[in-house]
């Protein structure tokens, strides 16, 4: 539980920085180091490694006067380190040496995080994946192939569950480790997608060496490891505005205000049905960050991400039918690597193109129903063709 | 509960807790399936002698009065924990007429003898009451007042005819509104008096009944005149529709659970129909829009309390959630429960029926949106609207 005591020492270390480090003129790296040493990055955290061991919860309070202040937003500029990376390694790397070694200069976006999870042969089928990482002396020997890895191509360092045991059923064959993108056996290839961009690329993985100390969590454990990695993935990417009208629905407010010549009454009623559900899920996000009585992100995230990438499609969708034959053109489809995570919000058309992604990445809309009825509701599982068959028996393809 | 003090947004406080457990017992005991069942088909319609246990010792049919007014003092947050728990049981009793807009227009009254004398027999469940306003989409239209009020000297006399007045075949107490020599005014009419006809009428749903009410020359006493009425009635649709969204979640949470049950015993295929991802995922979709109406009816409950909201646009986002999802979570309790779901015994039937009512009382979720689109896209700017590629 936070305390008023909490927050105001949380409220009095992001003054200190602002008004020592002032955002608007020093570098970002600088700032955000000094947010790091003050416990600021992510206040939950223990002191020493970015927190002031406080609930979670206060995070907003050194967010705002951070902001406030004209910082960044660090979970724009570094979304896997800050949203995923951060509370794995916290939890899980062997070392506090270590900890400390990658959680600093993750903090200051000198080292950019990518995850190395999905696979061509295994999507929402995770735990099935065949990237192979077989023990030599102190070192790992990994090879294999995964795709849709934003910022690869920038990353210092990566996420990657590997499989160490094919003989054991496959969750629990997987271990996880830290990988160097930048040593040997790592090779990274943009892959375009429909907008025409490459968000995203493809790493193969040829005898890349990790060392054991690289290693989180014990041998055979990557399934539950992943698992924190993922839960927070959820409620990032789940997480939307927190002042009404703000968020994706925003696009289509605004187009709607700007184009009173192409209003209709029914085009009117789904723009407001669509304002109806995001501000419906903009109380629910408020709800249960109200209600939470624990730190971590809950399967309620999964709810979230679940009404969050069906709205940004029906958004977009609106926004399309509203334009007509205006929305049919593009602006440019020459093949470029993105240099910025924000760069997709480009023309409308892109937007709309690259909606498509958010009911499958971060977990299709599929697998979050079945979250929400197993987890949730407690329903039953489904029959599973795999269960406790060692991996390496599992048909795949 | 009777704390002031309005408590952070979402949160309920240990007496709203307990509040809730009792009220959850109340109905267990005096609203089991088989007692709704056996006074939906009889006369009145509910139990008189529960009802005032409800308003005497329970206390829960004026929580939001203030002291002042002889209530307890407490919040409409308090009243919508008792509100949801009763929408749960589907408590067959006058809570749409008296709880969800007579105590509150009368809340809403200057003070006055009238008010008192009618308010504490309402709170204490010795009399019940019944508003004849027809409203438009939950709001108050005085060009849709049917009934002419006439006075002669301090006395007044109303006549007209109100359609479709719930809870009035068994009210003690008419609020009616009517249109008189200086406007419209809410008048207070004794349904014993002489001049008042009223023809009950079958309903959809037999546990939430309706009436014609048809004045004569009634005697009535005036309530508030038109210098407040509008502000009055209008005070009592928004809490009407506040109470009334968070009646429609209290019972969309128990037709998900029912359900819930049902798909995890309901064996076919030599497995629990839960398991299927065809009913896992409709059942899912009950869940995020259960949320929905939840999160938005609980919204308007705190807002109207603490201000921090437009009271008009937070019931509409409220009704405009809850009206949908209740209406659709029944309907797919039907489903998901196949042909036992569409018996006379089973009581989805029931609920769905409730849904249905409940949807169409106070402005259906479509005209909620019109509102919500006047609100806010007519005032929306076009700034920060995306490019688009021109080719």
């Amino acid at each position: 539980m936070s305390t008023a005591a909490d927050s105001s020492r949380v409220a009095d270390a992001a003054r200190k920085v602002v008004q020592e480090h002032d955002p608007t003129s020093v570098p970002t790296r600088e700032f955000l180091a000094a947010c790091f040493d003050a416990g600021l990055s992510w206040v939950h955290f223990p002191e020493g490694l970015g927190g002031l061991g406080v609930s979670r919860g206060l995070q907003a309070v050194a967010d705002g006067i951070l902001q406030d202040a004209g910082g960044p937003v660090p979970f724009a500029l570094n979304p896997i380190g800050y949203g995923m990376a951060a509370p794995t390694l916290r939890e899980h790397a062997q070392t506090d040496e270590l900890k400390r070694e990658w959680l600093r200069p993750l903090a200051t976006t000198e080292h950019i995080w990518c995850q190395l999870f999905s696979e061509p042969g295994a999507g929402s089928d995770l735990a099935g994946l065949a990237t192979s990482a077989v023990r030599d002396g102190d070192d790992w020997v990994v090879n294999g192939q995964k795709v849709w890895t934003s910022l690869a191509h920038r990353a210092r360092w990566a996420l990657l569950l590997a499989r160490t045991d094919p003989d054991a059923p496959k969750h629990k064959g997987l271990s996880y480790f830290v990988v160097d993108m930048k040593g040997p056996g790592v090779e990274t290839r943009p892959l375009r997608q429909m907008t025409g961009q490459a968000e995203f690329n493809e790493v193969y993985l040829n005898d890349a060496r990790i060392p054991d100390a690289h290693r989180l969590g014990a041998v055979g454990d990557g399934w539950r490891v992943a698992m924190t990695t993922l839960m927070n993935e959820r409620s990032s990417i789940g997480a939307s505005g927190s002042r009404r009208g703000t968020g994706t629905i925003a696009d289509a407010v605004a187009l709607w205000a700007s184009r009173p010549d192409l209003h209709t009454p029914v085009l009117e009623d789904r723009l407001t049905k669509l304002w109806l559900r995001a501000e419906a899920q903009r109380l629910t996000s408020e709800r249960s960050r109200a209600t939470a009585t624990v730190g971590g992100p809950g399967p309620e995230g999964s709810v979230g991400k679940l009404v969050g990438a069906e709205l940004n499609q029906q958004v977009y969708e609106f926004c399309m039918d509203l334009l007509g034959p205006e929305g049919i053109l593009y602006d440019d489809y020459t093949m470029r690597d993105m240099e910025r995570t924000d760069d997709w919000r480009g023309p409308l058309q892109q937007r709309f193109l690259r909606s498509r992604a958010n009911t499958i990445e971060g977990g299709t809309s599929e697998v979050l129903r079945n979250i929400l009825g197993e987890r949730v509701l407690g329903l039953p599982g489904d029959l599973r063709a795999d269960a406790g068959k060692p991996w390496k028996e599992i048909p795949r393809g | 509960m009777a704390d002031q003090q309005e408590a952070r947004p979402f949160v309920f406080s240990e007496e709203q807790r307990e509040l809730r457990a009792a009220v959850r017992r109340f109905a267990a005991d005096n609203a089991d399936e088989q007692t709704v069942r056996r006074l939906m088909e009889s006369e009145p319609g509910f139990d008189p002698k529960a009802w005032t246990r409800l308003g005497s010792e329970l206390g829960v049919l004026g929580l939001s009065v203030p002291e002042e007014q002889g209530g307890v003092g407490g919040t409409l947050v308090d009243q919508a924990v008792a509100v949801e728990e009763l929408g749960a049981a589907l408590y067959p009793g006058p809570v749409f007429g008296t709880v969800f807009l007579a105590i509150p227009a009368l809340v809403a009254v200057s003070d006055g003898p009238v008010r008192s004398e009618l308010l504490g027999p309402l709170v204490e469940g010795a009399r019940t009451a019944a508003v004849a306003v027809a409203d438009r989409a939950g709001a108050f239209d005085p060009a849709a007042v049917t009934v002419q009020a006439t006075r002669a000297g301090d006395d007044w006399t109303l006549s007209g005819t109100v359609e479709r007045v719930v809870d009035a075949a068994a009210a003690d107490d008419l609020l009616v509104a009517a249109t008189g020599p200086e406007g419209v005014a809410l008048f207070a009419v004794d349904a014993a008096a002489g001049g008042v006809e009223r023809t009950a009428l079958t309903t959809l749903d037999l546990t939430r009944r309706q009436a014609t009410v048809r004045l004569t020359d009634a005697p009535a006493r005036l309530l508030a005149g038109p210098d407040e009425a509008e502000r009055v009635i209008g005070h009592a649709l928004v809490v009407g529709s506040a109470l009334l969204a968070v009646e429609q979640v209290g019972a969309s949470q128990h037709l998900l659970d029912l359900t819930v049950e049902y798909a995890k015993g309901r064996l076919q295929f030599g497995r629990p129909i839960g398991s299927f991802q065809a009913v896992k995922h409709r059942l899912a979709d009950m869940l995020v829009d259960l949320e929905h109406a939840r999160s938005a009816a609980y919204h308007a409950v705190w807002a109207l309390g603490d201000g921090s909201d437009d009271p008009a646009l937070a019931a509409s986002i409220a009704q405009g959630t809850a009206s949908e999802a209740f209406a659709r979570i029944a309907a797919d309790t039907i489903q998901l429960h196949g042909g036992i779901g569409f018996t006379w015994e089973y009581q989805a039937q029931l609920y769905y029926k409730r849904a249905i009512t409940d949807a169409a009382l106070l402005g259906s979720a479509e005209q909620h949106r019109a509102r919500i689109a006047r609100l806010v896209l007519d005032t929306a700017s076009g700034e920060g609207a995306p490019s688009i590629a021109t080719g």
